[in-house]
């Protein structure tokens, strides 16, 4: 930490160094992220207009690249409507916690070889925690607004939500057999012989894949805002920034998802062949890459399938997701004592 | 790191930094347009949005029972997936025999899964 280095180098006490350090660190981190967002965000409509012919924004900047920042000026300087039968201290509370939650779920996030907030040993643990939490912001907004639309739509999201965790967490679990550890570095590290995409975990990544579509209310799940019967789910009493703040929760957790696929399936930071060419880059440079190609998969999905029904989309979580995970916890386990050596240590 | 406290606990310190960070910067963002942009509420502005009628009652009517039993068959599965949690990690130090006792586990889950398939609680038609 070179940062904690340079502030005791500079005479403050140990502990006062130790906060700016990773406050800084903590701080660089959220810029990224809330930078990597606008354009991701441009992405995602970029992609959507091409495979309609049309060309998306393309005014603000070049090539419309200032759009987002445009529309976070304009959200800045819209009125905050709360609505009179509204119970206001959860109607504010609702926005804070989807962005807060989305946020701190990147604190274990490894972007690069050691580049962590908190290495903690129960990362995967914690990730799914957090993720968890994330439908109270949901459930407060949509319930909070006291307006039809926003608590049918938080309903519906609310059930998508949890129905899909379950299978995430049978998807984890096979992760975790076969890399043996809840350390999202040490899953990486586990990758360097070959990336779980391209070995008995293959169908998982396509179950996760799904499932994280469903669990962010992305298209073709995204069924709580269907604005042909729901307006915009739960989001519809919310205004301004209020609502930027549900908005931006989302995409971090859209990013995190596409972080967790890079990290359990496609060997987070580490270069696709360890030959030379692929090695010279810092690792930092692959995740973000592979960050975004998963980020163009959503894109693409979200640009050419059609919204699914709400019967087919519970049938596919309950139905067929659950017990194939189940299924291929009960395999993997089987196949990797069967075959596999205990690790050493 | 600050001196004192348990190593592990140690771990867990940025993630509280980052946690005030964050809220700070969400309430920052909150408080924004408050000061910054115009406030004309009326009551029409301030009435709930119906597609243009005015509401006819209070929205928190009551809601399909089968929310309510997604909400409880979460619960159990996700508490499974938590408690596989620590055997899917230890699965080489205990072996066939750990194995065994996780197949029992999901065995008499699976009996409730069934269960409840058939008495039709994951229908939505």
């Amino acid at each position: 930490m070179i940062l904690i280095d340079f502030f005791s180098w500079l005479g403050l006490p140990y502990e006062v160094s130790w906060t700016i350090g990773t406050a800084a660190m903590i701080l660089a981190l959220v810029v990224g992220l809330l930078l990597t967002c606008a354009f991701i965000l441009l992405l995602d409509r970029k992609v959507w207009a091409s495979v309609a012919l049309r060309k998306g924004p393309n005014v603000v900047g070049p090539f419309g690249l200032l759009q987002s920042f445009a529309d976070f000026i304009k959200f800045v300087a819209k009125e905050v409507i709360i609505p009179a039968g509204a119970n206001k201290v959860i109607f504010a509370l609702a926005p804070l916690i989807s962005f807060v939650l989305a946020a701190i779920a990147w604190a274990v996030i490894p972007v690069a070889e050691g580049w962590v907030v908190s290495d903690i040993n129960v990362g995967i643990l914690y990730l799914f925690a957090i993720s968890s939490l994330g439908v109270y912001g949901i459930i407060m907004g949509g319930w909070a607004s006291n307006s039809k639309y926003p608590f049918l739509g938080s309903l519906r999201s609310a059930a998508q939500m949890v129905s899909y965790e379950v299978s995430i967490g049978f998807v984890l679990i096979t992760v975790l057999l076969t890399a043996g550890t809840l350390n999202l570095s040490k899953i990486v590290e586990a990758q360097a012989q070959g990336w779980f995409l391209v070995s008995h975990l293959f169908p998982m990544a396509v179950v996760f894949f799904i499932s994280a579509l469903a669990e962010t209310n992305r298209p073709p799940f995204d069924l709580p805002e269907a604005e042909s019967e729901l307006v915009a789910g739960y989001q519809v009493e919310y205004s301004s920034t209020w609502y930027l703040l549900f908005m931006v929760g989302e995409y971090l957790n859209i990013m995190l998802m596409c972080a967790m696929v890079t990290i359990l399936f496609l060997g987070g930071w580490l270069p696709p062949l360890d030959i030379a060419p692929f090695n010279w880059v810092h690792g930092f440079f692959w995740f973000f890459i592979k960050l975004w190609a998963v980020f163009f998969l959503f894109a693409m999905t979200k640009a050419f399938v059609p919204r699914y029904r709400y019967d087919q989309l519970m049938r596919i979580g309950w139905k067929l997701f659950l017990p194939f995970s189940l299924v291929w916890v009960v395999l993997t386990a089987a196949y990797m004592l069967a075959t596999q050596q205990p690790a050493a240590g | 790191m600050p001196s004192g406290l348990e190593p592990l606990l140690l771990e867990y310190l940025p993630i509280i930094l980052f946690l005030g960070i964050a809220i700070v910067l969400g309430g920052v963002l909150m408080v924004l347009p408050l000061i910054l942009a115009p406030s004309n509420p009326d009551p029409e502005k301030l009435s709930a949005y119906e597609c243009g009628f005015n509401a006819f009652e209070d929205a928190r009517m009551k809601f399909d029972v089968r929310f309510y039993l997604v909400g409880i068959l979460f619960i159990i599965f996700d508490l499974e997936v938590a408690l596989l949690i620590p055997w899917a990690i230890t699965l080489f130090p205990n072996g066939w025999f750990g194995f065994g006792s996780a197949m029992l586990f999901l065995g008499i889950l699976t009996v409730g899964f069934i269960y409840e398939w058939k008495k039709g609680a994951l229908e939505w038609e």
